[in-house]
């Protein structure tokens, strides 16, 4: 958990805050606004007049609402660096969670226009005109302003059943480089949390999440799953209990992954059809029963975990 | 009826407050043509797909106009009222007495019903569950698909089998769509590119669906150990990430082609002989 406090860069420890600076407003005398602001290659800058302005989400679990602040525009901009500038200069106690500015930490995920997505690889220069809303992940408790409490995700961690290898052979596991490429996309995630946030099955309906793992788990399951070192069976722990059925595949957590991961096409899928593998196909339940072979209860799944 | 026999719930702490102003969407792109283009050319297809199966006749140009092109709507034809000359390989169903459209329509409608991407296409546009990625879902209560009547949608690997069967015979159709009887002999026309178009379209549908990659090799924990499956799931692999546009692309095409064979069966025009 970051505490909710400005950014070090920006205010940082021992470092005052710099005394908020904000701008004048524009008296009618001053004329039209500046016209023809554009960025590199002639994309347009966010407000023609050459000003960006963020609206953001201030308050906290009691009450909170939208707050613009206006700044000159930067070109080649990020979000995140417009909201440093503006904990450096108008709003030196704007709560807002970041570490690497460089999309690898998964920190600064927040909705932009309404969209969930990193503020530090969302530049501000491909935003359409006028103000840019800013505000903390809708699915998630609010701490401080764009600061959330995602320790929902933490305890959905704790759930998964761990990867169990059987006994090593006396010259070690060996894993073949198409096994291994299988699943090296799952571990890309940074765990930005955007999938948890964007999927409507907890995002409008809280009373899911008590048994819904998330997007960003079932790509976990997955890869278990695909593991070909590992020996638990995790399929019915999946239907029954974390939730899987209750994703309508709409993609979205696909749409937002900042790290491009097929999370629909290659990992909740798969997961879903090894289920009905499990659950809903009269064919396989025959070849089980036939190769009397035993599939796993949730609690035989999660006996095992260590 | 619910899937679940044995759930226990998470402790994690709901009812928390949330930030953000309690709105729908604060989106302020387009994010409701989306789902608008989708519902419109669904409904369009299932519109005009209905009033060609119910319509009932011009589905065959046959030999009186020297081709031999089949609607894919009515194909195979197996039933007594089929229009004399359809190749239904046999008649079946000899108590069927309404349009043979509707008796052989329910493979390819389960498999596009229960199909992955349909399944995103019509939550999205129809459902609204959700209309789009950080739009409020259009329902209070949501139970996703644990639990009658979609949970059926599980059965999507059997309409994916049922579906290779309906491709089969539409490629017998396509490739009989180079005779051109009543002395023409062998050739090709656009009804013939036509019907060739369209299965292959349908095949290229048909084997991007994810049932298939999981079928032939996705199924599998070590591709190491199973070598043949790996090549196929490779071989699917890439078709799957165009599911999306196959799935539309055949769509409109079985319709296209419907209505090509209606214009050409009806004498409405007339189907050009390339050579």
């Amino acid at each position: 958990m970051t505490d909710p406090t400005p950014a070090p860069t920006t205010a940082g420890a021992g470092t005052p805050a710099p005394a908020p600076t904000p701008l004048p407003p524009r008296s009618p005398a001053e004329g039209p606004p500046d016209a023809g602001g554009t960025g590199p290659w002639g994309i347009p800058l966010p407000q023609e007049d050459g000003t960006v302005t963020l609206r953001v989400w201030r308050g906290d679990a009691t009450a909170g609402q939208l707050v613009d602040y206006t700044l000159p525009a930067q070109d080649g901009e990020v979000v995140l660096d417009v909201v440093h500038r503006i904990q450096a200069s108008v709003a030196p106690d704007l709560a807002c969670r970041w570490n690497c500015k460089a999309g690898k930490c998964g920190s600064c995920s927040s909705e932009i226009n309404g969209r969930p997505r990193l503020m530090c690889m969302t530049r501000v220069d491909e935003l359409p005109e006028g103000p840019i809303t800013v505000t903390p992940l809708r699915t998630f408790p609010i701490l401080r302003d764009l600061v959330t409490d995602v320790s929902f995700n933490y305890e959905m961690a704790k759930q998964v059943p761990a990867f169990a290898p059987p006994p090593p052979p006396p010259d070690g596991y060996r894993m073949q480089q198409e096994d291994v490429q299988r699943g090296q996309e799952f571990r890309k995630c940074i765990e930005c949390f955007l999938c948890q946030d964007v999927c409507h099955v907890i995002r409008d309906h809280e009373e899911n999440k008590a048994q819904y793992a998330g997007p960003r788990f079932f790509i976990r399951y997955a890869e278990l799953e695909m593991h070909p070192l590992d020996t638990n069976d995790r399929r019915e722990l999946v239907r029954q209990r974390m939730g899987l059925s209750l994703c309508n595949i709409t993609k979205c957590c696909t749409e937002v992954c900042p790290e491009h991961i097929k999370i629909t096409d290659n990992a909740i899928i798969p997961l879903k059809e090894r289920v009905v593998d499990s659950s809903y196909d009269p064919v396989a339940w025959l070849g089980r029963k036939i190769l009397r072979r035993h599939k796993r209860s949730p609690d035989e799944a999660t006996a095992e975990a260590p | 009826m619910t899937t679940v026999e044995n759930p226990t719930v998470t402790h994690v702490a709901l009812g928390g407050t949330r930030g953000g102003p309690d709105v729908p969407t604060l989106r302020r792109d387009r994010w409701w043509l989306q789902p608008l283009v989708t519902t419109t050319v669904l409904t369009a297809f299932v519109v005009y797909s209905t009033w060609a199966i119910f319509v009932n006749k011009d589905y065959y140009a046959g030999a009186a106009l020297h081709r031999d092109l089949i609607s894919p709507f009515y194909s195979p034809c197996i039933t007594a009222s089929c229009v004399p000359g359809t190749r239904g390989t046999a008649v079946v169903a000899t108590w069927w007495h309404i349009t043979p459209a509707l008796l052989v329509m329910g493979g390819p409608l389960g498999f596009r019903l229960t199909c992955y991407y349909y399944r995103r296409a019509y939550y999205r546009g129809f459902w609204q569950s959700p209309p789009n990625c950080g739009v409020a879902d259009g329902h209070r209560r949501y139970t996703g698909e644990s639990r009658f009547p979609l949970i059926l949608q599980n059965v999507h690997r059997y309409f994916f089998l049922i579906g290779l069967l309906f491709n089969t015979i539409l490629t017998i159709d396509a490739v009989m769509a180079f005779r051109m009887p009543g002395g023409g002999g062998i050739g090709v026309s656009i009804g013939t590119l036509v019907l060739c178009v369209n299965a292959v379209l349908l095949w290229l549908y048909s084997l991007s669906c994810h049932a298939a990659r999981h079928l032939c090799g996705g199924h599998v924990r070590s591709f190491s150990r199973h070598p043949v499956r790996y090549r196929l799931w490779k071989f699917l692999t890439p078709l799957n990430a165009r599911h999306m546009q196959f799935a539309w692309a055949s769509l409109v095409f079985v319709g296209l082609t419907d209505l090509y064979v209606r214009l050409v069966a009806s004498g409405t025009i007339t189907d050009l002989k390339l050579f």
